[in-house]
Formats: structure tokens, C-alpha cells, sequence
């Protein structure tokens, strides 16, 4: 079993990101459980989204609290909350970021990523410049950093899944999927 | 057809796989995505069905009754509050013979105000003569809402399928959608003996004297009773038809267990884990599963009872001044059995506080202790 959190801020597509990510592992025989954090969601406020992700029927039905890995959709929580509380030693921390992973301070016994999925989605032109949509850029890196799916799972996902500038959101977790490496 | 969901959208599946006909619901909070998705799916007629939108569920329910009497496959969902304002109707509905289906996202009650889950708002309706279902995984939500509605149409009871707040209702899990065909031979056209039309009127649930209420009264639970057989039953045909068996109870290593916990909803597939992992350390652990709680099992619980020294029955809802409700009925079930387990009772996970494996530890290791049953309630993870 496979738990991952991510943590982004209401507006940014986080739980969409999890849903995205549990169809495409789906897609390949995989069990699969995503969640929201249990509340009211607000725009711009901390949000979490969890996935569980196993080959087998999931029947823990908790919430995650030490996940094997991290998911930051928005830079600027790594300065508000602890994004590392609970996570497992080892486990990988994946930033949206246009810093090198060296250049962002966390812990050493954790494996730190980074992706400038803004970039790509202004790049796409998903969202706004002020508020760009991140989350199927984020996914594509998660994708490859994590080595969960084959990367036309993921597409096929945003294609059924996303009901806005499909095509945009698939080049968009197609660049993440190549750029990204640790 | 394999599909992503959440446990509200796997109601909706339900629903529209049973090829409901009229669905009237309050659209505003504690109401969730059920009946959005539903509207929906009668926007784009995927759904052949009349969306009746009304000013509370109180009137929701009302509009199930006329729709359901016209002879049209009626469902509804609500929650918490919502259920409550109900409550009239939901007598209306048993007593009337009506076999509405409903789904319910289990919510605490307020006040305080709150989205999360507990059972207090559906087992405060544990009189009204509805079948109440409670569900574990949204896979279990879409097959037994049609189910529900083979078994109500049978009997002309209305059901209620049950699932927990935000653990199943806002969770997305693979589910595996039955082939429409194949519900459609499971589960023919609503066909009721009587019904209002205008080619031959009748009046219904007219003033009824002492003469006769007592005589419906009657009837409803000697076939009330009749409901256990039937769910065995459908739940085997189910299982012929789609690969999965819908019974009343869910039974997970009873058979050798030194002890099991007796669990409902969402608690009750998050205590398997536990059992797993108790087993790993030796302890013959087991998890009785109450998929149903009315018409009450009496004789799977007492069969799968009978075979463990000690039970610890988890509740996430109490009855106040007494003690928590499936602990209560399991206890009255047992009474006078020659083979019966210590009975133990727990309540935990209130409004929505989070229910763990490790809150099943600690209370197996508190059961285990105990030379002998006590009246006292375990509150498990309560902050003192």
C-alpha cells in the first residue's frame, strides 16, 4: 500500500489532482482510495487531499497520517504549515517550485523533487496568470517521480476526466512528465 | 464498466441503474452531490426520470409518497437535519405502504453544526418501519440501492441505504457499475397492485378506525419479518447475476475468533485491519458486520455470536441515558441464548471524529483484559 498527501490551497485543483491520479491508476488494475481533507473548502486556504493507492481491496477506511509521500502544489506552505508531519523517512516531497531541489529547505532524511508546474500551466495557459490551474501538471510529474503509471493512463484520465481544455491539460501533464527528474 | 466515484455519485449510479422515475429532493445543505448528479442525469435524459425540486424535506417526502401511489419508482436522499424534518413522513411512507428508496449520508446531529459523520440521525428514525441498510464501501452503496428497491417493491416497505459522511460520501473508490441489461432482469418495472390514476379513483391512508389500524399495524411487521429470508435471498440472486452476495451481516474470521467486534458502516471494513493485524500478533481476532439494522438479524447475529467467548460491539451514536444502540439491540438479541458471547460496548468516532486501527487495538486489548462484561460504556478516543 501507497499513501500519498497533498497539500495546496483552496482553488488550485488539489483534490482534483487525487481523483485525476486514482482514475489513471484505475486505469491499470489498481485499487485506489482519494479523499479530500473532512471540511468546508475556501478559496486561497490550506487545503489537503489524500490517495491510497494498493493491488489489493482497500479496506482501511481512516484517514492517512503518516503518508509515504508528499505532494506540495503550492510553494508558499512550505513557509505556513509543516508539510513533513508524519511523513515516513525516506519518503519523497515533491514541490511546485522553479528552485532546484537543493535550493528548498526540508529536513535531510527526506527525498525532495521539484516542478515548476506554475510555469508549464501558464505556459498552457490553464487558469489565469494570477491564478494558475497547476493541478494536471502536478500530476504528470508525480507520475514520473513516483513511477505510479504508465504516462498515457494519465492522459487517457485527464481526457474523461477534465471537463475544461482537455488538450491543454494533456500537453500540460505530458511537459511535467518529461521535465521532471530528481 | 469500471468507474473512479465517490460514495454520493455511487447513489446517484444506483438510482439511475434502477431506472428511478420520479426523484424529488431539497437541493441545500445538509443535501450533498447525490441529487446534483441525479438532476443531472435527467437533464440529459441518461435518466428517464421527473427532478421534482421542493422547499424542504419534509415536502420531498411528500412528493415521493404522491409519485410512489401514481405507481412511479420514487427515490430521495437527504442527511442529519434533513432526515429529521422528514421524520412525519417517514411514517407516512411505512404506514402507507410506500416503497420509497432513499439514500441517507449519515451526519451528526446538530447542534453544533456539523458535516461529519455519526448514526444518530438515522437510528433516531429506527421506529418509523423504514429498512435500513448501512454500507462500507460505494461499491456496496450502488448494489444494495437496487437491491433496495427489489425488497421494498416486494413488500411495499420503503428502504433506507446508509453511508458515513465524507469516510464513503465524498471518498472516490473503484466501483464496478452492473451492466443496465442485466439490472433490468434483476429488478423488473415497479408494478404495484393498487395506485392512484384518474381511470379509477381510490382514496388512500384515509381516517382508519380502531377496527382496522390495528390489523395494519399488524401486517406491516409480520412482513417486516418476512424481510430477513428475502435479503438472503435477493442478496444470492445478486450474486448470480453480478458476483457479489448481499446478506445482512458481513462475517470476517468469526468462525475460530476468541473475540470479535461487532461494527457497522465504513468502521466496519477499517476493523478488518485490525483483525489482520491482531491475527499477525497471535489474537484469534474476528468482525461481525451489521450490513443491515432493520429489520433486525436476529438470526445471523445469534448464529455468529454463538460461536465467540467475547464480542465488543462499536457504536458511533448513542442513545443518551441508555448506551449506544447496536450495543443495546445485540444485548436484547442475546437474551436468554444458552450460546452467547460477554458483550462489551464501545462508543466512538462522534461527529465525525476519525476511526482507526489503532482505536480497534485499544479496544480489543480492553475486552481481552476484562474477566467480565460490565454495563459500562469504553468511550474510546475521547479527549478527558
Amino acid at each position: 500500500m501507497l499513501e500519498i498527501r497533498f497539500h495546496g490551497r483552496g482553488g488550485q485543483g488539489t483534490v482534483v489532482a487525487s481523483k485525476i491520479l486514482a482514475d489513471a491508476l484505475a486505469k491499470e488494475g489498481n485499487y485506489v482510495q482519494a479523499y479530500p481533507e473532512f471540511g468546508v473548502e475556501r478559496r486561497g486556504a490550506p487545503v489537503f487531499a489524500f490517495l491510497r493507492i494498493d493491488d489489493k481491496p482497500i479496506y482501511d477506511k481512516s484517514r492517512i497520517y503518516t503518508p509515504d509521500h508528499v505532494v506540495v502544489v503550492d510553494p508558499t506552505l512550505l513557509e505556513a504549515i509543516d508539510v513533513t508531519e508524519g511523513l515516513k523517512p525516506g519518503g519523497m516531497i515533491i514541490v511546485n517550485s522553479d528552485r532546484k531541489p537543493g535550493e528548498i529547505k526540508l529536513p535531510k532524511t527526506f527525498k525532495v523533487a521539484t516542478i515548476n508546474a506554475t510555469g508549464i500551466a501558464v505556459k498552457h495557459k490553464l487558469g489565469t496568470l494570477a491564478a494558475p490551474i497547476v493541478n494536471t501538471a502536478i500530476c504528470g510529474a508525480v507520475v514520473k517521480f513516483l513511477g505510479l503509471t504508465k504516462l498515457e493512463s494519465l492522459t487517457a484520465a485527464i481526457k474523461e476526466g477534465v471537463p475544461f481544455a482537455a488538450d491543454a491539460n494533456m500537453a500540460a501533464a505530458r511537459e511535467a512528465y518529461e521535465k521532471a527528474s530528481a | 464498466m469500471k468507474k473512479v466515484m465517490m460514495g454520493n455519485h455511487a447513489l446517484s449510479y444506483g438510482a439511475m441503474l434502477a431506472r428511478s422515475q420520479v426523484i424529488a429532493a431539497y437541493p441545500i445543505t445538509p443535501q450533498t452531490q447525490v441529487v446534483e448528479l441525479l438532476s443531472e442525469m435527467c437533464a440529459s435524459k441518461a435518466l428517464d426520470a421527473k427532478f421534482i425540486k421542493v422547499e424542504s424535506e419534509h415536502s420531498a417526502m411528500a412528493a415521493c409518497l404522491g409519485a410512489s401511489l401514481a405507481g412511479a419508482r420514487t427515490f430521495t436522499a437527504t442527511s442529519a437535519q434533513g432526515l429529521a424534518l422528514m421524520h412525519e413522513l417517514l411514517h407516512w411512507a411505512s404506514g402507507g405502504r410506500q416503497p420509497v428508496v432513499m439514500g441517507n449520508i449519515n451526519r451528526a446531529m446538530a447542534p453544533g453544526w456539523s458535516i461529519w459523520t455519526d448514526q444518530n440521525d438515522s437510528l433516531s428514525q429506527r421506529d418509523t418501519g423504514w429498512l435500513q441498510f448501512y454500507c462500507a464501501s460505494n461499491q456496496e452503496v450502488v448494489d444494495t440501492v437496487i437491491q433496495a428497491f427489489k425488497i421494498s417493491e416486494r413488500f411495499m416497505i420503503p428502504s433506507m441505504v446508509i453511508l458515513d459522511a465524507f469516510a464513503l460520501s465524498h471518498t472516490y473508490e473503484v466501483v464496478e457499475l452492473p451492466d443496465q441489461d442485466k439490472v433490468d432482469a434483476y429488478l423488473p418495472k415497479f408494478n404495484p397492485p393498487f395506485r392512484l390514476t384518474p381511470k379509477e379513483p381510490h382514496a388512500f391512508n384515509a381516517l382508519t378506525s380502531p377496527d382496522h389500524y390495528f390489523e395494519l399495524r399488524y401486517k406491516l411487521q409480520k412482513d417486516m419479518e418476512k424481510v430477513p429470508a428475502a435479503i438472503e435471498e435477493t442478496g444470492k440472486e445478486y450474486e448470480k447475476a453480478f458476483g457479489r452476495y448481499l446478506g445482512q451481516v458481513e462475517e470476517y474470521h468469526c468462525d475460530d475468533a476468541d473475540f470479535v467486534f461487532v461494527t457497522s458502516g465504513t468502521a466496519g471494513y477499517t476493523a478488518r485491519v485490525a483483525v489482520d493485524e491482531l491475527r499477525k500478533q497471535g489474537i484469534k481476532a474476528g468482525n461481525l458486520r451489521m450490513k443491515v439494522f432493520r429489520p433486525f438479524p436476529f438470526a445471523k447475529v445469534r448464529e455468529a455470536l454463538a460461536k465467540v467467548p467475547k464480542a465488543a460491539v462499536v457504536d458511533r451514536n448513542c442513545s443518551y441515558g441508555h448506551h449506544g444502540i447496536f450495543y443495546q439491540e445485540i444485548k436484547s438479541a442475546l437474551y436468554g441464548e444458552a450460546k452467547a458471547p460477554a458483550l462489551f460496548g464501545y462508543i466512538t468516532g462522534l461527529g465525525g471524529r476519525d476511526i482507526t486501527v489503532e482505536m480497534f487495538r485499544e479496544i480489543a486489548k480492553d475486552t481481552l483484559s476484562k474477566p467480565r462484561p460490565s454495563e459500562e460504556i469504553g468511550w474510546i478516543g475521547v479527549k478527558r
